[in-house]
């Protein structure tokens, strides 16, 4: 039974090097947030949505971040993608996480999607398909911690941690505290040439 | 690998956990305003009957549906299986039409087992009931809806049934939802004890891994769950009890025995029930009653299996037990 | 006829002798017997036995040619180094009258492959209601004295005491197939630990003992002779060799496939594996295979039951019952019991020969290999192993349970009153 999500992206610790440490990621989530007040105007009907697994923990930070700076609870869930996913037959089924909206819903409102790397926009796109069966958003939003480039789709993230140009034949890897342990973005070289992380 | 799902004792304890972890999120969709998902867009699965079973057709027409799935419906009446087609040239006719899987209900015990290993077809099989064999997505589901009843639906998410005592009360030699309940919640951790007439336990039992009893009354206390298993009229002819009458008295379960049960059991069903037989209608219509919501829990389940055998490149689900002996 | 000269056989697995065939008699057994005018055989190493004797075989006509006829069951029978076969009734129409029964009779002697020796139905139809002319079928030119209602058990107990009484007057034996309809109604396998788990119809023991037990005690208190078909249960085993003790006239066969095959087998629901009666267990079969060295089973039968492939090619509950064995009976005795060292090739002899003949009373077969006798012969290269390959037999049939196994034996000739059926494993 696979029950992982793309082993073949864990970089090895040895040659993988930090790009961003915990107090990087503690800011830039701080930065995202006031970005997303500032666009919003306000953010009073924005909607956090993560995309597990990692997505899932930044959006409940950034969901805190913007609690401390508006005052107000800031409704946060979780969108599991992995039945719309595009690439379904091309390995064993995958798990399946929680998706968990909130209890007033998505309609009418400013859905912020998180997660935790940007890479071909496949996953986003799913998000989007995901997101459609479940209701109908004002708009729809995308920040994520890292944008590591080779998008295959149109699409870009509104609210972006850190740009980090990248090789195909190099990984990252963020790792929060809340699965991990430790917070920390991860750039390491490819172990096998199967397919990259989406 | 294997791609089939044709016994519940194929399954590991992992694998119907995961089985059951799938099915908790599958029942989620059922809750949103648009109940499907586009998993098995572009598969065509068909639901090849040669016994009737409404209900059971139903429920996998309608996990298949919500995956998006296309479906045939293939039911042997009226078809040229009535005219003495086998079940051989039927399966082939269905696979040269482009079939991806082949959900099968089947009078004879094994006929699942025979197309999944015999070289007939490619594609998955998926068995809905064989004779009196096996109904692994029966199992599943009454498993299902023990975890959701008696550990809790996110408490039990990654969890199996282990210590809880189930208790199945009825026609054990006929019953192919007994040997896969045995088989599944044993593998699932749970204290199993069939409760029949000795006329209505199989010759063999004894390998079982579960104990036998023929009295209910004594096994009632100790009983997280007591399954009452349909006791078809027929059987008296056959000798098998005296009366519809005795039988109800001795193993039929009733408001005063449903009292001795503990505070937290439930009672379950598979359908279709005999009222009056082995269930009395207060009984059945009781809270503590599970009957209607195993039928709402057979779709969740049902998506489960067929999204885990049928939506990635190969089946998520591993077998222990599969190789055909030469 | 020409000359033959079997050089340096192991008759009956003896030390190595010559064997002189001269006609449709065996001349001379020896040691350095002249090969003048005679074609040699070099048998150096191989086993001569007599020709082996069939008490239970389907061959099909009239009426289910598709699956066997006369002419592809007696070439599987050589194949297999059968001289004499004797053929079930269960055809269609019924071997039931003299006509049916001369008919078969003749062909297997048009044929020339095996000698075929009808039985005849007990009762009229095989419907167990009514006697079958047992004396005209016996005052046939086919001679009939062994009666069967194969595949139907003859369950009244009046009519199965009025056919051992009555074939009493021409010295004939009923063949008894022990099934007590109302315990196997729906019946698949045996029933047991297997049976429970797969949730197939179970087939108890007791269904063949208590008819067992029935007719021993109805043969001994009518004073006839029983034989007891396809004995497959150890308990079947305890009460044949009970009657014995008691000096009842009661004989009874065992079939290749109860000695080797177990209901484990029914766990792959191929229906090759389905037969009446049904495959038993282990401990069953270690019982038949001690009954069959000690002579409280007398004989080994075939039960060759040939189904055409669509039969056997579908869900268990559809298929058909029964297994092909003439071409492979001698290697699984071989593996069963020679290799294992419960009996010798003398013993072979006597279980597959000797006392089938002696049960059928088939005059010229089961003889001495010795001067002066009938030139019935098989001789058998019992070194040889290796898989069975059901696309090399004569039967129009190819349902073995042995498909692929390694199996010990291989008969190269066979000699029916002189005359080569066989030839280095090839018929003639």
């Amino acid at each position: 039974m696979d029950t992982q999500q793309n082993p073949q992206d864990e970089p090895q610790a040895s040659d993988a090097r930090p790009v961003l440490e915990g107090p990087d990621i503690a800011r830039v989530l701080t930065r995202i947030a006031h970005e997303i007040v500032e666009r919003a105007k306000g953010a009073d009907d924005v909607v956090l949505l993560g995309i597990p697994t990692r997505g899932v923990f930044l959006a409940q930070r950034l969901a805190a971040k913007l609690a401390e700076i508006t005052d107000r609870k800031i409704p946060v869930g979780s969108l599991d993608i992995t039945m719309y996913r595009d690439d379904l037959r091309m390995h064993p089924p995958r798990a399946l996480a929680r998706t968990e909206i909130p209890g007033d819903g998505i309609d009418g409102r400013l859905v912020v999607l998180v997660d935790d790397v940007l890479f071909s926009g496949r996953t986003i796109r799913a998000a989007l398909d995901a997101l459609n069966d479940i209701g109908r958003p004002r708009a729809v939003q995308l920040a994520v911690l890292v944008d590591r480039g080779h998008r295959e789709l149109p699409i870009r993230a509104d609210y972006v941690g850190k740009n980090l140009p990248t090789s195909l034949r190099e990984t990252v890897k963020v790792q929060l505290a809340e699965e991990d342990g430790r917070d920390t973005v991860l750039l390491g070289a490819k172990q096998t040439a199967r397919g990259a992380r989406q | 690998m294997q791609r089939h799902l044709i016994s519940a004792a194929d399954l590991t304890r992992d694998d119907a956990v995961l089985i059951l972890d799938t099915a908790e999120e599958m029942a989620r969709v059922a809750d949103r305003p648009i109940k499907k998902l586009p998993t098995l867009r572009g598969r065509t699965v068909v639901n090849l009957f040669f016994e009737d079973s409404t209900r059971t057709r139903i429920s996998f027409e309608a996990a298949e549906k919500r995956l998006s799935a296309d479906v045939i419906n293939f039911t042997a009446k009226g078809s040229s299986v009535s005219k003495g087609e086998s079940l051989k040239d039927t399966a082939q006719t269905l696979e040269a039409m482009g079939v991806d899987a082949v959900v099968i209900r089947h009078g004879a015990s094994g006929a699942p087992y025979r197309l999944a290993n015999s070289g007939w077809i490619d594609a998955a099989v998926i068995n809905a009931g064989d004779g009196t064999h096996q109904h692994p997505t029966q199992a599943l589901l009454d498993a299902f809806t023990m975890r959701r009843r008696l550990v809790g639906r996110d408490a039990g998410l990654g969890q199996d049934l282990a210590g809880r005592r189930i208790t199945l009360v009825g026609d054990i030699l006929h019953s192919r939802v007994a040997r896969s309940n045995v088989d599944l919640l044993h593998t699932l951790g749970a204290e199993v004890t069939l409760v029949a007439p000795p006329t209505l336990v199989p010759v063999g039992v004894e390998t079982w891994p579960c104990e036998v009893s023929y009295d209910l009354d004594s096994t009632l206390a100790k009983s997280d769950a007591v399954m009452l298993l349909r006791v078809q009229r027929e059987r008296m002819n056959a000798a098998f009890f005296p009366t519809e009458r005795e039988y109800s008295r001795r193993y039929g379960l009733d408001g005063d025995r449903m009292a001795r049960m503990p505070e937290h059991a439930i009672v379950m069903h598979p359908g279709p029930m005999v009222r009056g037989m082995e269930i009395t209608a207060g009984v059945a219509d009781s809270d503590r009653c599970t009957a209607i919501e195993q039928v709402a829990n057979g779709v969740s389940i049902r998506m489960a299996v067929l999204y885990l055998l049928l939506g990635g490149n190969e089946p998520a689900v591993t077998h222990t037990r599969t190789t055909e002996e030469k | 006829m020409s000359k033959i000269l079997i050089r340096g056989a192991k008759v009956l697995g003896g030390e190595p002798q010559d064997v002189l065939i001269d006609g449709q008699t065996i001349a001379e057994v020896g040691v350095g017997l002249s090969d003048e005018g005679a074609e040699v055989v070099e048998a150096a190493g191989k086993v001569l036995l007599p020709g082996l004797v069939d008490l239970h075989t389907h061959l099909r006509e009239p009426g289910r040619e598709d699956s066997e006829t006369v002419l592809t069951g007696t070439r599987a029978a050589a194949s297999g180094g059968y001289t004499a076969v004797f053929a079930m009734a269960n055809t269609f129409p019924v071997a039931d009258t003299a006509g049916v029964v001369e008919q078969v009779y003749r062909l297997g002697r048009e044929h020339g492959y095996c000698d075929v020796q009808p039985i005849g139905a007990v009762t009229v139809g095989l419907e167990g209601r009514k006697l079958a002319e047992l004396g005209a079928m016996y005052e046939s030119a086919a001679g009939v004295t062994v009666f069967s209602d194969d595949g139907k058990c003859v369950d009244d107990a009046v009519i199965m005491r009025r056919a051992l009484e009555y074939v009493k007057a021409f010295g004939g034996v009923v063949a008894q197939h022990a099934q007590e309809p109302r315990l196997t109604e729906g019946a698949q396998m045996n029933e047991g630990v297997v049976s429970a788990e797969l949730g197939l119809g179970g087939w108890p023991a007791v269904a063949e003992e208590s008819i067992i037990a029935r007719d021993v005690l109805l043969a001994e208190h009518v004073g006839s002779r029983v034989h007891i078909c396809h004995l497959s249960t150890a308990g079947s085993v305890e009460i044949v060799r009970w009657a014995k003790s008691r000096g009842i006239d009661v004989t009874a066969e065992v079939t290749p496939h109860h000695l080797l095959l177990t209901d484990e087998l029914v766990r792959s629901y191929n229906p090759v594996y389905k037969v009446n009666p049904p495959l038993r267990t282990e401990r069953d079969v270690l019982a038949l295979r001690e009954a069959l060295a000690d002579g409280t089973i007398d004989i080994v039968a075939t039960d060759h039951a040939p189904h055409p492939h669509e039969d056997k090619d579908c869900e268990w509950a559809a298929a058909a019952m029964g297994m092909v064995g003439l071409e492979t009976a001698l290697s699984v005795v071989q593996e069963t019991m020679v290799d294992t060292g419960l009996l010798d090739w003398a013993g072979v002899a006597d279980r597959m020969s000797v006392k089938p003949a002696g049960i059928g009373r088939a005059r010229g077969h089961g003889r001495p290999v010795s001067a002066g006798e009938p030139a019935n012969l098989t001789l058998v290269d019992t070194a040889y192993r290796g898989p069975v390959e059901p696309a090399g037999f004569a039967s129009r049939s190819r349902n073995t349970p042995y498909e692929g196994r390694e199996l010990p034996g291989r008969v190269t000739h066979t000699w029916l009153r002189g005359k080569a059926t066989l030839v280095d494993g090839k018929l003639t």
